[in-house]
């Protein structure tokens, strides 16, 4: 059994989708669903504490057969770090989903609905398991597919959700596309389809122009996947007219599953070593992720909508994971797993509890939590927190993100990119603030309708608040966690405790006149 | 020393239980402000006892590790014992005073209100005890954000525009220059501990030291350096308590505090004379002294006079800081107490102006001090310790101050400083001169002072001033040199 585990990770929720499908009696769905994202969940968090102790990663042969004929699943450090973000959110956003969805869906769709769920899950749990590059392409479209019919889904509250889901459909298989045509020149290159081999092989190449045309392909499709800067126009549309609760989801784990496949393959396959990979693709996302986190967070600064408002805050923060992976350096990989980990968190947190008010309006504005602070103040106090986590306020996970990302930056020498992400990162300020003052400073307006929660309602968006408060006081397991997955690629390793001489920065200094 | 740990904790704990306390009684309106009177002063005699502990500076109390060297971590040191016993001891004198302020004013929350006013100086007493940068980091955004909703207290348009300006400004600096200036320690030093003499000698290239420094003095707005001195007069909107909060309790005493903490024990008082990194931050804070001494001449507003007046002050703590010697230094630190004793009188006398006649405009009170002699004297003897007239406790500290700027040749700053003075003498003098010799609208009537609660912290804090004069040797810290 203990061995299976790799496998049964993405078994689990991949066959109970069939049978959620299948389920007529009411709330069977949900609680057929409920039972295996908590299945996944405990999966991965075994996975995680077997790595943690033993350090050897787990490699497991599908049906027996060996790599590199067979397909294997590999846990290692890094993808034992994303697997329990995956779950965990799925798991939490599940036990919000229940009244979520009886709000916002109809009936008859329930277990449809709880299908496509659990096969967005599968498929991006089965991203971060595999170990063949086919494979990832295939759980890829799973979660994809699945993702799209749970946007569309959107349509019985708000037609809009429609063309969002179409939108999202076409630039996603656009994105898918690229990949895949990125991985049929490897392969014709190097005839294999295995990641760890495809890693040897290549560096044995010499003719290398087909493979800089196939980094460049996958880098795009990715980038695509991921919503980085200029490729992130599906992104606020899709998350703001979804319903609810798949919002929390796809917020807290697509875009993070489509980083991580990122990282495997610039850093697992083409390596730091790799031509240009510092120079050409390093500057790429050091330019893409700072003009996304600008365009995200002034996009997000006039927006009236919160849920694109949010979404666009999104933008900002993938840009935050991108430039740590631009950084070059264990320790900037290592600063986009925390920020990973951390955000993930932080927008589950805010999207769940915006989910509460959103099941009883129509139209979430600005206008729409005029006051509402009084009202319904746990849910209102969720998304105070979640947005203090995004300022990076101290004694929040934002906080350590920030701390680590910038941490990275100067210790590159790279000065201006850290001016900028702070200046940046100070802007969330205003989004953020734009809600606590409607919430907390203003009168509820008379004829407003009245807001209310339960606990069932605001209790999973507080599991994943006190989780933001929990990493932001106690993250030492998480940065070694974080820095332990960066080793996974990292020839030049910088480790979390070391401490550098003044020198080196007095150099990157010059470096930077 | 156990007993050391265990004060510590207390200082660290009675204003949070305190906060505590307020919401579980919000109900019994006695019994919840009463008993942050009565924390209050156990935590003033608690600051008191460890100040006077012979064994205070050498306990470390490290509460949680947030990450790999990075912990949030108390020790004591001389100069945060000093902020400790300030914010300690004017705390109750300011809780108490809250109680007949915000009563007889009429204002409303007052549970929200107190809750956030001890959550505050739990933030100040973390900063005055933190052992590292990243401590005084954390609590310096702990502050900002537990004190924004007093400032925003009266829910305006003018109170929510004073927040954004509040929270701009701050924040902003905070995270663009401080956390910059925080994590290039940490990068350089290796370590973010407070230490003795610095922890930055020899470990950067001096030629970039100027400009870390200045990282840190622009960084840390809430020392009100212009020009990021404006948050301050815009906070004005805030209920008077918010005020002297503000101005001497916590808030701009922690942010010259810091500036005065790292200077001595992270660039070290040697490192920065050595190097002169800190000239261009003497002519800065003796622009900011000037400047803002003007500006306050031309306020009418009593609470924006005192205002501007602070940022004056300000400027001697940072100046200090600036200057580079150890008298300067002591002097700076001696300051923090004379000045925050000084500005709460003030503070206290014009909310208790507001409360007894919904006053706020200097030209309205003339001969007010004929109805409100207690007042009015305590006013007096605030003014004449900001003024620096003895026998007042304001008189050592720029005395201090001045022999810190002859140690270091900056002979043009003693002239900056006396020219002050009289700045401080003819915009303070007048408010004293209007209320008691002439005559105006408010002069006739019987005697009408505020409620007892305000009255008596300001007597209080008026003979603080006083008798800070006489017991000023134990407040003498030495950072060596001298």
């Amino acid at each position: 059994m203990m061995q299976h585990l790799p496998i049964l990770q993405v078994i689990l929720p991949l066959l109970a989708a069939p049978f959620a499908a299948l389920a007529s009696r009411r709330h069977l769905a949900w609680h057929l669903t409920l039972v295996a994202t908590a299945g996944a969940f405990a999966i991965s968090l075994v996975l995680l504490a077997t790595i943690l102790r033993t350090g050897t990663p787990i490699i497991y042969d599908l049906g027996g057969w060996p790599a590199p004929i067979g397909i294997v699943y590999v846990i290692d450090s890094a993808s034992a770090f994303v697997l329990p973000v995956v779950s965990g959110i799925g798991f939490v956003a599940t036990l919000a989903a229940r009244h979520l969805v009886i709000a916002e869906i109809d009936a008859r769709d329930h277990p449809l609905f709880f299908a496509a769920w659990l096969l967005t899950l599968a498929g991006m749990l089965g991203q971060v398991t595999t170990g063949d590059a086919f494979n990832i392409f295939v759980f890829l479209e799973i979660s994809s597919l699945s993702g799209y019919a749970l946007v569309a889904m959107g349509a019985g509250r708000d037609r809009r959700a429609l063309p969002a889901a179409f939108n999202y459909l076409i630039l996603g298989t656009v994105g898918a596309t690229f990949y895949v045509i990125g991985l049929g020149l490897l392969y014709m290159l190097t005839g294999t389809l295995n990641l760890a081999d495809l890693s040897v092989r290549l560096a044995e190449i010499e003719n290398l122009r087909p493979a800089y045309v196939a980094l460049a392909f996958i880098a795009l499709g990715l980038f695509l996947k991921m919503a980085l800067f200029p490729l992130h126009l599906w992104l606020a549309p899709a998350y703001s007219h979804a319903p609810s609760a798949v919002t929390a989801l796809m917020a807290a784990t697509a875009t993070k599953v489509s980083v991580y496949v990122l990282i495997r393959f610039l850093f697992g396959v083409f390596g730091f070593e790799f031509p240009y990979m510092t120079q050409a693709v390093g500057g790429l996302l050091l330019t893409l992720g700072l003009l996304g986190a600008f365009v995200g967070t002034f996009a997000a600064i006039v927006e009236t909508d919160l849920k694109r408002l949010f979404a666009q805050s999104s933008i900002a923060q993938l840009g935050y994971m991108a430039i740590g992976l631009g950084i070059m350096t264990s320790a900037g990989i290592a600063a986009s797993f925390i920020h990973l980990f951390n955000h993930a968190l932080m927008k589950g947190a805010l999207f769940l509890a915006l989910g509460v008010i959103a099941a009883q309006t129509t139209h979430l504005s600005l206008h729409t939590i005029k006051g509402a602070g009084r009202q319904i103040p746990m849910t209102m106090t969720a998304i105070l927190l979640g947005g203090l986590a995004l300022i990076g306020v101290p004694l929040t996970a934002g906080f350590i993100s920030k701390l680590y990302l910038i941490r990275a930056l100067i210790d590159s020498g790279l000065w201006a990119v850290a001016a900028l992400t702070f200046v940046s990162s100070a802007l969330a300020l205003v989004y953020v603030w734009k809600i606590v003052e409607h919430a907390w400073l203003t009168e509820r307006p008379e004829n407003a309708p009245v807001l209310t929660e339960t606990p069932g309602q605001w209790a999973p968006a507080w599991i994943l608040v006190l989780a933001t408060i929990g990493f932001g006081i106690y993250a030492g397991p998480l940065v070694e966690a974080a820095f332990g997955a960066a080793q996974v690629f990292g020839p030049d390793i910088i480790q979390a405790t070391q401490t550098i001489e003044g020198l080196h920065i007095i150099e990157g200094l010059e470096g930077q006149e | 020393m156990e007993n050391v740990e265990t004060l510590i904790y207390l200082l660290l704990g009675l204003p949070l239980l305190a906060a505590a306390n307020t919401l579980l009684l919000a109900r019994f309106e006695n019994l919840r402000d009463g008993q942050a009177v009565l924390l209050g002063l156990v935590t003033a005699g608690c600051a008191y006892a460890l100040y006077t502990s012979p064994t205070a500076a050498l306990e470390t109390v490290t509460l949680v590790e947030l990450a790999p060297q990075l912990t949030l971590t108390f020790t004591p040191e001389p100069l945060g014992m000093l902020f400790a016993l300030v914010a300690g001891s004017l705390w109750p004198l300011a809780s108490l005073y809250t109680i007949g302020y915000m009563r007889g004013a009429g204002e409303k929350n007052h549970t929200r209100f107190m809750f956030f006013y001890a959550i505050a100086i739990h933030a100040a007493m973390a900063i005055a005890l933190s052992g590292n940068l990243l401590t005084l980091f954390v609590f310096y955004e702990v502050l900002t954000f537990s004190t924004y909703p007093l400032v925003t207290h009266k829910g305006t348009p003018e109170a929510k525009q004073a927040g954004r300006i509040y929270l701009g400004i701050l924040v902003t600096s905070s995270v663009v220059f401080l956390l910059f200036g925080v994590i290039s320690v940490w990068l350089l030093a290796g370590t973010l501990d407070f230490a003795s003499g610095g922890i930055l000698a020899d470990r950067m290239d001096p030629a970039y030291v100027p400009l870390l420094l200045g990282l840190f003095a622009f960084g840390i707005g809430k020392a009100a350096l212009m020009p990021l001195h404006r948050w301050l007069p815009a906070a004005m909107v805030a209920p008077t308590p918010v005020s002297a909060l503000l101005h001497a309790v916590a808030v701009v005493k922690a942010g010259v505090f810091s500036m005065l903490k790292i200077s001595i024990y992270i660039f070290g008082v040697d490192f920065l004379a050595t190097t002169s990194a800190s000239d261009w931050l003497v002519w800065v804070a003796a622009f900011s002294i000037l400047a803002a001494s003007i500006v306050a001449l031309s306020k009418t507003n009593l609470k924006a006079r005192l205002a501007y007046s602070t940022i004056s002050q300000l400027g001697y703590i940072v100046l200090g800081a600036a200057l580079a010697s150890p008298l300067a230094a002591s002097g700076a630190a001696l300051h923090i107490a004379t000045h925050a004793t000084g500005k709460i009188t003030l503070f206290f006398c014009a909310g208790a102006i507001y409360v007894a006649h919904h006053l706020s405009d200097i030209r309205d009170m003339d001969g007010l001090g004929r109805r409100m002699p207690i007042t009015f004297s305590a006013f007096a003897l605030g003014a004449l310790s900001i003024i620096g007239v003895p026998p007042l406790a304001g008189a050592w500290s720029k005395l201090m101050l001045m022999g810190g700027a002859m140690q270091s040749d900056f002979l043009i700053i003693i002239f900056v400083l006396a020219v002050s003075s009289l700045l401080n003498l003819v915009y303070l003098g007048e408010i004293v001169l209007r209320g008691f010799f002439k005559s105006g609208a408010h002069s006739e009537g019987a005697m009408a002072e505020a409620p007892w609660a305000c009255v008596v912290p300001l007597v209080v804090t008026a003979l603080m001033s006083l008798g800070l004069f006489f017991a000023v040797d134990n407040f003498v810290l030495d950072f060596g040199g001298m």
